[in-house]
């Protein structure tokens, strides 16, 4: 059994124009001990699956419409919050991009740590502090038992991002969540807190869904990644396959766009023309057919299915045998 | 590229911005924040120099020094061989002509209460030039040039796209056929794939106007990119400067070759072992004595500590600030 199933997802948002689908139909599947990527540009639906899956939806104005969230066989998209409670943070945990307001700037870091050691397995306050103490070390904070009573403004931002991974982490959770986790971060620091997760991930053995933009972070940190474009899964792979095999032309676009450090200098990039629809102004059929440059009349009459290029490959693009 | 013969369009030495750190009842200002210290660098004409470094290291405050946005604090900064140090406003008006900025965020560099076409028309108005027919003429010009439809002058910048609004940011800067354009992380806040569309149309829009860049960023390979040049810069300092195809492929400075190392390489196959260094980049208000890099250095000595090195030639026109580095 995978540890956990996303069926045909589809997530809404209510809006002042009217309803707004920001995910439609996206699947995957995580295996234990899996990092599986998710990648896309802003507006593909990468952060919102992840909210979905942790039931984090904004109230009222979002809701999962229907499909599954199987998580060790139990299928959260039904669950009641006090169950959803008992599960967030304990045995799915979650980073966020921005670690100033992923934490609370009025409360000490020692109790944001122990909270949820003292909510989901019942520790005393004592037994709490020495667990928060020994993750504070692990994730590389120097002093741990002082920074327990300081607050995130007195801490680096590559600090803060140590301290919500350890947040996260210390209910020692089965699958992590790392939502644009290095974003906010300065290359050096990035390297360093990307060396963290994937240490503490071989450690703990979890599994972890690694949300960016970056396919260098995709390339350096996964073993399986999924493409999204305009809340549909484009593409599915493991790393391998989809860097040196992309099936769908958006993957190809993206891929070939990215300047790299052995292109020479001030060449033309490759680009994809157009920008990223509106989810309220979805071009029929295909979404990526407007900018596509593969695109024919087939791919505006008819959505895409999801196609099996090769074994735990998929892509879903009409035309793709004949590219 | 770099010759002798050649005028330097811009030519900056020993640079220092100082901003004081005032404390106290009296605000009296003990200790400075040195976010530019003993800088130096040339820009030939239609030539880019990408200055790259982490947040903290005083990139954007020696592009807002060099576009006079700032009074520097000491040193000097001549542009077409005439010093711009200290020129009041006034006498700087006409500069401005010539010495233009890009900001990173689109949406905050251009007035929400102004149409594109008012934008855009703006920097006619303030320098005298033309009447209304020639501004509404060049206006259409711009946004064709930048590859807008001319229907976008009588929007607003909400109505855009990150993407369109940078379209918009680089029209303006290049209104007045300005000799020298600051970049400041122009693409950082866009989607990969609009970063591409920009990139191509900064490289375009050189050519044909042959315009002269100061390409700031932390993106070391999209500087490398789009870079003649490149400078590193740490804790107020250029650390090393050298050709932009060598400084990838032969760094001669620590820091430079761990920030060429932590870039996550979009290969999977080639998954670096990557000497990852430690800790976070010290304040500018109290550096580390000696190298400011040193305690960061996985080959520092002690001569690190206690003497700061000064830029050396290394030879290929790369220059490093580092005892250890050879050519």
């Amino acid at each position: 059994m995978s540890l956990l199933e996303v069926n045909k997802l589809v997530t809404e948002f209510d809006t002042d124009e009217g309803v707004v689908r920001a995910l439609d139909e996206v699947s995957f599947s995580i295996e234990p001990g899996d990092t599986l990527g998710i990648v896309g540009e802003s507006g593909c639906g990468k952060s919102v699956t992840a909210l979905s899956i942790m039931r984090l939806l904004p109230q009222p104005i979002g809701r999962i419409v229907s499909g599954e969230v199987l998580f060790k066989g139990q299928n959260l998209a039904g669950l009641a919050i006090p169950e959803m409670e008992a599960i967030r943070g304990n045995d799915i945990g979650m980073i966020f991009q921005e670690p100033m307001t992923a934490l609370n700037p009025v409360h000490r870091i020692g109790k944001q740590l122990t909270e949820g050691l003292m909510l989901h397995q019942s520790l005393s306050a004592q037994q709490a502090t020495v667990e928060a103490v020994k993750i504070l070390d692990r994730v590389g904070i120097p002093s741990p038992d002082i920074r327990m009573g300081e607050y995130p403004h007195q801490l680096s931002g590559g600090m803060r991002q140590r301290v919500v991974i350890a947040i996260a982490l210390v209910c020692k959770p089965a699958l992590l969540i790392a939502d644009e986790p290095t974003t906010a971060l300065d290359v050096t620091i990035q390297a360093q807190i990307l060396e963290l997760i994937k240490d503490l991930q071989a450690e703990m053995g979890m599994s972890v869904i690694m949300i960016t933009h970056d396919l260098g972070v995709i390339a350096e940190t996964c073993n399986k990644v999924v493409v999204m474009y305009a809340g549909k899964v484009a593409e599915s792979a493991n790393v391998i396959d989809l860097f040196e095999h992309p099936a769908h032309p958006y993957t190809q676009g993206l891929l070939s766009s990215i300047p790299r450090l052995e292109t020479p200098p001030k060449s033309r990039l490759p680009i994809i023309e157009g920008m990223v629809p509106g989810l309220r102004d979805l071009p029929p059929g295909c979404r990526f057919s407007n900018r596509c440059s593969h695109a024919s009349n087939v791919c505006t009459q008819s959505v895409p299915q999801s196609q099996l290029v090769s074994e735990n490959h998929t892509v879903s693009c009409t035309r793709w045998p004949q590219l | 590229m770099a010759s002798a013969m050649t005028n330097p369009l811009l030519q900056v030495d020993n640079l220092n911005m100082y901003f004081p750190v005032r404390e106290g009842l009296m605000l009296r200002a003990k200790t400075f924040n040195r976010a530019v210290d003993g800088v130096s660098l040339q820009i030939n004409p239609g030539e880019t120099l990408g200055l790259v470094g982490e947040s903290g290291c005083g990139k954007s405050t020696l592009g807002r020094c060099i576009a006079r946005l700032y009074k520097p604090s000491a040193g000097t900064i001549r542009f077409q061989g005439e010093d711009i140090t200290h020129m009041s406003a006034r006498a700087l008006r006409p500069f401005r002509q010539n010495i233009q900025m890009i900001f990173q965020d689109p949406m905050e560099s251009l007035n929400a209460r102004h149409t594109v076409g008012d934008i855009l028309a703006e920097p006619f108005i303030v320098q005298g030039i033309g009447d209304s027919a020639f501004r509404s003429k060049r206006v259409a010009e711009l946004l064709n040039t930048v590859g807008l439809p001319a229907r976008s002058a009588t929007r607003y910048p909400f109505e855009f796209s990150g993407g369109q609004r940078q379209r918009i940011g680089i029209a303006r800067a290049i209104a007045l056929n300005p000799k020298l354009v600051i970049c400041d992380e122009p693409v950082s806040a866009l989607d990969v794939s609009i970063q591409s569309q920009i990139l191509n149309l900064l490289v375009d829009l050189q050519s044909e106007f042959n315009l002269s860049y100061l390409f700031i960023a932390h993106d070391l390979a999209v500087v490398k990119h789009i870079s003649d040049r490149v400078a590193v810069m740490y804790l107020g300092n250029i650390v090393e400067t050298a050709d932009s195809e060598i400084i990838y492929r032969d760094a001669k400075h620590p820091y430079t070759q761990s920030l060429i190392a932590a870039i996550p390489v979009p290969d999977p196959q080639r998954r670096a072992q990557r000497i990852i260094i430690q800790g976070d980049v010290p304040s500018a208000i109290n550096p580390p004595t000696g190298c400011h890099f040193h305690p960061r250095c996985p080959r520092a000595e002690a001569r690190c500590k206690a003497e700061k090195p000064v830029l050396r030639e290394l030879g290929n026109t790369q220059f490093a600030a580092c005892h250890l580095a050879s050519g």
